[in-house]
């Protein structure tokens, strides 16, 4: 070290040094911004009488719009199917997600060039996804319409009907988001270290309790994570339910997305639209904390046993 | 031009020559029809320019929102007569229906000045109008130095005129006199009954007169045609689905959605007996000969079924029967037309309309220049133009209507439905009460329709559960 350094006042900061770590910041900040300022704008809107066709009654409710959901049905119709959808098609796509990885999950040219095309529903828009089945399933010239006269389902109503509206419009779901559960699931699988397997192999364990012993365990964190991406994305549903059945028939599908969409912009009803959505946060928000906080634990589980 | 054909096309517009003799002599001069009509329009420019003021605002533009449509086509067709007669420039974004009204609305409520004047419907002007969003335009239809003389607002027809004009208070009677003209009418369509009649001939059967009639010949459609259903209707759950001809057929039986009380409150009024006999009817009608998807059905569907000869009838918008027997559809020349009074006690149809009308947005900076556009778009000589040579139907002005190479090419064409629309006429204008929860109740009821073909629901459960539910929404929006 320079002798003549030492005792000397430590030399200040070049001011653009200084403001290095502002400036690296100010993007976070920027974006900080431009996403806390409309959640705090709705929150104040959704705490108010606000329908932009009766300027003259807009004011503070304070939390009416939100104590009149608890006495309407119309509210609760709404959670349920959302809910419901969100269940079936998470659940459904899970299953066949991780059947599909499984089947791909040896690395062979046929399999990666399967997995690909499997790939082709998730590139195609979901409303443009919609409106291709609505016409697959339209009972003059669809498709699927004739197949389901062929294996003896007459007369069968697709999303025009109450009973099978649900079915149609999961099944539109499934065949868009699947390949996305797969090709998370197909990752993960193929990450996984093969020791484990071998060793099982070479203990002649059979395969299918490798795979709920081995397998499954280890895949776990990778299906939480595909799960919680598909369940937000699942319950905000609603491109695919407008284009289909704007919600219909009645209020069969009448999920949260679409009725504040209605809400805005048919009804110009801002205070509910606004307390729907923010209902709809806190449930993603809650769903996401559960599914976080279980894939921290097995994490550090895994870290543990390491 | 040249002075022979000039001095003619003068003398008809003076009124001293009648259509026929202005096409004989023209032709005569070996001067076609189509040129004639484009002689005509250019010599019709002229003489608007002679009497008034239009270069006023020569050098500026305006911008226009407009929905994907003949009329918007028509108006294009024409856009040079209005720049060349004005000197302004006319900007214009056009955008399909299934998203042009949230368009409109994003616009109007972010206080968007970038639209001077736009497309709308008279209903959209029940939140448009009270939200603050458009002009009053009574201010510039009654101002002389703002008007064209020849301008003729008298000429508009009266139902639609005082459909798009109201005072604001829920439940104020349409065109009432303290009421405001938020939008000028420019293309209209009446809910009457498009048929199949090549269809009807081979089932042997009439074109119905009544609800009966309809719900009888749609069933025996639907038996007798293969791969045919009876009736067209909208399904949709949409606000649209209940204002063409359900309400049409339900305002007939003297039916009303709303009751207008002494002090001004309304209230539900679909759980009347009436009412209740009329949807029953209705119900059966659709589960018996509608669409198989009729729940998903909006004008589109109900639309290209006829012209495809998927279905035998349609009781929907009047120009959606003009379009389909035109161009490429498979049953163009097939289809016929008929005014339908569903009511037998009754003279005459009353069919609800939709108004295609032009609103001037209240963030414009140039108001006066667009309203000089506003007054060529919906003036006589644009609303002749487009009828007799675009497809600008229905028009809106008596003169237009009254105008015989109009007529004559409708007749000729389109069979029946220049005598539909006279018949309709004087019973035509809009059968909702006025009130700023129009669209939250409409879709409510076709929510309720729904559930009442499917079978969810019966029809007078059904009917006392939405009046249950429409009486409590008006109550919380303080109109009940």
């Amino acid at each position: 070290m320079d002798a003549s350094l030492i005792g000397a006042p430590p030399r200040r900061p070049s001011a653009a040094r200084r403001l290095l770590p502002y400036l690296l910041s100010l993007p976070a900040l920027l974006v900080c911004i431009g996403i806390l300022v409309p959640f705090f704008t709705a929150v104040y809107y959704s705490l108010q009488r606000f329908r932009l066709s009766q300027p003259w009654n807009r004011g503070m409710n304070w939390g009416e719009n939100y104590l009149a959901f608890f006495s309407d049905p119309g509210f609760w119709n709404t959670l349920e199917v959302s809910l419901v959808y969100t269940g079936l098609t998470v659940g459904i796509e899970l299953v066949l997600g991780l059947s599909i990885a499984l089947l791909l999950q040896r690395r062979t040219r046929l399999n990666n060039a399967i997995s690909i095309l499997l790939l082709l529903p998730l590139m195609t828009a979901p409303a443009l996804a919609a409106l291709m089945w609505k016409l697959m399933t339209n009972p003059n010239f669809g498709i699927f319409s004739y197949f389901a006269t062929v294996l003896g389902f007459e007369d069968f109503r697709w999303g025009s009907s109450p009973d099978s509206a649900l079915f149609t419009v999961v099944l539109v779901d499934v065949w868009v988001y699947t390949p996305f559960m797969m090709i998370l699931l197909l990752a993960g699988l193929r990450s996984l270290p093969q020791q484990p397997f071998e060793a099982a192999a070479l203990d002649g364990v059979p395969r299918l309790v490798q795979f709920w012993r081995i397998t499954l365990p280890m895949l776990t964190p990778h299906i939480l994570t595909a799960t919680l991406f598909r369940m937000l994305e699942s319950i905000q549903q609603f491109d695919i339910i407008y284009a289909m059945t704007q919600g219909g028939p009645g209020d069969t599908l009448m999920v949260f997305q679409v009725e504040a969409y209605l809400d805005f912009f048919q009804s110009t009803n801002v205070g509910r639209s606004a307390a729907l959505l923010l209902i709809l946060w806190a449930i993603t928000f809650f769903l996401s904390n559960v599914f976080i906080k279980n894939w921290l634990r097995l994490r550090e589980r895994a870290g543990g046993e390491a | 031009m040249y002075d022979k054909e000039k001095d003619l096309i003068d003398a008809f517009l003076r009124g001293q020559m009648d259509r026929r003799a202005l096409l004989r002599g023209l032709g005569a001069l070996g001067v076609t029809a189509s040129t004639a009509g484009v002689l005509l329009n250019s010599a019709a420019t002229r003489a608007m320019a002679a009497d008034f003021d239009w270069q006023r605002h020569a050098g500026t533009g305006v911008k226009l929102l407009l929905n994907k449509h003949p009329y918007t086509d028509a108006m294009v067709a024409n856009l040079d007569s209005f720049k060349e007669l004005t000197g302004m420039e006319v900007e214009y974004d056009v955008f399909p229906e299934d998203v042009y009204f949230d368009k409109v609305t994003a616009a109007l409520s972010s206080r968007s000045s970038e639209y001077d004047a736009f497309m709308t419907g008279a209903y959209m002007t029940w939140t448009y109008g009270p939200a603050g969003w458009i002009t009053d335009l009574n201010e510039w239809i009654g101002d002389p130095d703002k008007t064209n003389p020849a301008y003729a607002w008298d000429d508009m027809l009266e139902g639609v005129k005082a459909s798009c004009a109201w005072n604001g208070r829920p439940g104020g009677e349409l065109g009432s006199p303290d009421a405001k003209q938020w939008c000028i009418p420019w293309g209209y369509e009446q809910n009457n009954l498009s048929y199949n009649a090549e269809m009807l001939e081979r089932i042997g059967a009439e074109p119905p007169r009544t609800m009966a009639e309809l719900v009888e010949v749609a069933a025996k459609a639907t038996k007798d045609l293969d791969g045919v259903y009876g009736i067209g209707v909208r399904g949709s759950r949409s606000w649209a689905t209940i204002h063409p001809g359900f309400l049409s057929g339900y305002a007939n039986f003297g039916e009303k959605d709303l009751n207008v009380g002494g002090d001004g409150r309304l209230s539900a009024a679909m759980a009347t007996d009436g009412s209740k006999a009329f949807h029953r009817q209705w119900v059966e009608m659709i589960r018996n000969s509608g669409a198989a998807d009729w729940s998903s059905h909006t004008w589109y569907q109900v639309g290209t079924d006829l012209g495809a000869g998927k279905s035998a009838m349609i009781y929907d918008a009047d120009i959606l029967g003009y379009f389909m027997n035109g161009g490429g559809n498979a049953m163009a020349g097939k289809l016929a037309y008929a005014p339908f009074a569903p009511n037998p006690g009754t003279e005459a149809p009353t069919p609800n309309i939709w108004i295609w009308s032009l609103s001037m947005s209240e963030f414009s900076r140039n108001k006066d220049a667009a309203w000089y556009f506003l007054q060529w778009a919906s003036g006589p000589e644009h609303g002749l133009f487009g009828a007799r040579q675009m497809d600008f139907v229905n028009p809106v002005r008596k003169s237009v209507w009254a105008d015989e190479m109009f007529r004559e090419r409708i007749a000729s064409n389109y069979p029946g439905y220049v005598d539909m629309h006279d018949v309709s006429a004087p019973g035509a204008s809009i059968k909702f009460t006025a009130q700023p929860l129009f669209f939250d109740l409409t879709t409510e009821w076709a929510s309720s329709l729904q559930k009442m073909v499917a079978g969810e629901v019966g029809v007078d459960e059904g009917l006392d559960q939405l009046a249950a539910s429409v009486d409590r929404q008006l109550k919380d929006a303080g109109l009940g």
